[in-house]
């Protein structure tokens, strides 16, 4: 089954993964006052690097991605858990969250909310669940 | 639901010609003699999904069903390509293809 050629799906894949991606990162910044949020963006994250994967095969895309994607769940889940406990240091109830405003450079007034970091925690187990058992479920062949 | 008469005439004649579409392409992925027919069947409903979305974007006046497009696309997109890869090798994520 080598013979195949499949120039026109990876010439395509080039382009359309980075669309995909930063289409995912916008859901996941935009979650706060559109639709969106921590979860369709670790989603779309997650059907990108699916894209990757099935267009150039395992070996290669893994060569391309050297990452461990069992180690997003305990970082996601970690990052989820911190956010919770850092309200204890201003003396405030488990998962008290607050915003505030600043001036940024070039966007003007930008209203910076520590949810954010809650849903980086939601989005990096969404990607990394998906992606575990997507590979997992790829790479058992041939065994009986 | 505040929209002018032609525009809740003429969204209501998009949706019932995309509505009509998307009960022939079912037809189709029911009866499709082969799973290609089906698979191309599955992919042309996907986009009637969008012109479905977008009229109803349209007649309800919201901008938040743009992001449901987008995925919708994407999804259709790797679903189809999923489907034509294990149609043609047998697998979708193949292994030692160097």
């Amino acid at each position: 089954m080598n013979g195949l050629n499949d120039l026109i799906l990876q010439t395509t894949t080039k382009v359309t993964a980075f669309l995909i991606l930063s289409f995912s990162l916008y859901l996941f910044i935009a979650g706060h006052n559109a639709t969106g949020g921590g979860f369709v963006g670790g989603l779309m994250t997650s059907a990108a690097l699916v894209l990757l994967f099935v267009s150039y095969g395992y070996e290669r895309a893994s060569e391309v991605l050297p990452v461990d994607f069992k180690l997003f769940i305990p970082a996601g889940l970690l990052i989820a858990v911190l956010t919770g406990v850092g309200s204890f240091v201003f003396d405030q109830p488990f998962l008290s969250h607050t915003y505030g405003y600043i001036d940024l450079p070039f966007f003007g007034e930008y209203e910076w909310a520590t949810a954010l970091l809650f849903d980086l925690g939601v989005y990096l187990t969404v990607v990394g669940v998906t992606m575990t058992i997507i590979l997992s479920i790829a790479e058992d062949d041939e065994k009986n | 639901m505040t929209g002018t008469p032609i525009l809740m005439a003429s969204t209501s004649i998009g949706l019932i010609i995309v509505s009509v579409s998307i009960a022939m392409l079912l037809i189709r992925v029911i009866i499709g003699p082969t799973l290609p027919d089906r698979a191309a069947a599955l992919d042309t409903l996907g986009i009637n999904l969008i012109a479905m979305a977008g009229l109803l974007a349209i007649r309800l006046s919201t901008i938040h069903f743009n992001d449901v497009i987008l995925l919708i696309a994407i999804l259709t997109f790797i679903g189809t390509v999923a489907l034509a890869k294990f149609l043609v090798k047998g697998v979708v994520i193949e292994r030692n293809s160097r």
